[in-house]
């Protein structure tokens, strides 16, 4: 398998290397792929949509479709990895864990007994439990605000500098992994219940195709947010501008929703019960 | 070798990105490990990023965000002065679609795992033909 795997990449490496030879060589102006459609999107978008950032105008509004059914795309595979590892009446274990946070003691508690009642004082972990860590905690603790404003301003600002939906998404579930992983899987489960990370994914996708369908709605085309003017009563370029707005959004929080979903589910392979 | 220069160096970065691409398309097709399997897609998957990226460069052109767009638009763009927008659209939400693939991927061999105690293919390969 080896001698036949380096014979096919050598192969196929060297037609690839043979075919540079026809590219056009590295920034020309007059390379092909930059001669079609992208000097309209460049000289028109700004008339058309009054979006600076040509990415976000032409990923929201000229292909909107294509952005749609990518959103679908992560939004299906999100559901696929809940579907494939999530597992449902796990046996409980025969006694439970609590750990005393002010003396760092933690307590052993069988079945049957009391458990201690739900307050600061007490959390319950698993038995695979993660080592109490303050300066991971605290300092995790400062960071995960930040990280979220910075995801929010990058979904916000998508229009006048690089960001949008897609990266600030991938922030957002970037900040609760992180609060995931410097506490417990357990405590992230109080703020983002697996639940509402699930219901979130098809949330973002709602909005999107909502935003499409309301330009149908107004008599206009699917996805075509021109038709938004009479919703907001703004001339029909600031409606595209605003229609963006709305897509990211709902983009923004399937990402977010996926990622979580993801983590999930492939950290505690699907038993939902222990960080990692 | 005056006259190969220039081509190895208007055509250098495509030549690292299919060195790139070769190293997971070989990682994908002789390794026997799963996870590893997995790292060689991914490798690939940046192989064809990289490489949609380098085509939209220009000369002389800036990042595609239009300058004083937020004064109204009087400035008129011109296609020269910007680089080709549409290979970062496309590859923006390719790189999403790979973590979701990678997510998935990851799905899979978790449960292959649980089911057969082992990510080496040939191992699996025993065990099935065991039962």
């Amino acid at each position: 398998m080896k001698t036949l795997g380096i014979i096919v990449v050598l192969l196929f490496g060297s037609l690839l290397i043979y075919c540079t030879l026809d590219f056009p060589p590295w920034g020309d102006p007059q390379a092909p792929a930059s001669m079609h459609v992208s000097p309209r999107y460049i000289e028109r978008t700004m008339q058309e949509t009054s979006v600076p950032n040509i990415v976000t105008a032409v990923l929201a509004d000229y292909r909107g479709y294509d952005t749609m059914f990518e959103t679908v795309v992560i939004f299906t595979a999100g559901v696929a990895c809940f579907f494939l590892l999530r597992i449902f009446g796990r046996i409980e274990s025969e006694s439970r864990m609590y750990r005393h946070i002010p003396t760092g003691i933690t307590l052993r508690i069988s079945k049957d007994a009391e458990p201690p009642r739900e307050s600061r004082e007490f959390e319950r972990i698993d038995l695979a439990w993660v080592p109490y860590d303050v300066v991971v905690k605290t300092s995790c603790r400062i960071i995960v605000p930040f990280c979220q404003l910075f995801a929010l301003y990058v979904i916000a600002h998508g229009h006048h500098s690089p960001g949008g939906g897609f990266q600030g998404g991938v922030i957002l579930g970037a900040s609760v992994i992180l609060f995931a992983i410097s506490n417990n899987m357990r405590l992230s489960f109080t703020r983002i219940s697996e639940k509402m990370a699930v219901l979130l994914c098809g949330l973002g996708v709602l909005i999107y195709a909502v935003t499409g369908a309301l330009g149908t709605l107004l008599g206009s085309n699917y996805l075509d947010y021109g038709a938004l003017s009479r919703l907001f009563g703004v001339d029909p370029v600031t409606a595209r501008s605003l229609g963006i707005l709305f897509v990211e959004i709902g983009v923004g929080i399937t990402v977010m929703a996926v990622i979580i979903t993801l983590y999930y589910n492939l950290a505690s392979a699907g038993r939902h019960d222990e960080g990692l | 070798m005056t006259e190969l220069l220039p081509i190895v160096i208007a055509k250098l970065n495509y030549w690292a990105y299919i060195a790139l691409m070769m190293i997971g398309l070989y990682a994908m097709i002789a390794k026997k490990n799963l996870v590893k399997k997995i790292i060689g897609m991914s490798i690939l998957q940046t192989a064809v990023i990289l490489f949609f990226i380098s085509i939209g460069a220009k000369k002389d052109a800036t990042i595609p965000i239009i300058v004083h767009g937020h004064e109204g638009g009087s400035h008129a763009a011109r296609a020269a002065e910007y680089i080709n927008p549409l290979p970062h659209v496309l590859m923006l939400t390719a790189i999403v679609v790979a973590v979701a693939t990678l997510g998935v991927a990851l799905a899979l061999v978790i449960k292959i795992y649980q089911q057969y105690q082992t990510l080496e293919e040939d191992e699996i390969l025993t065990r099935l033909q065991d039962e």
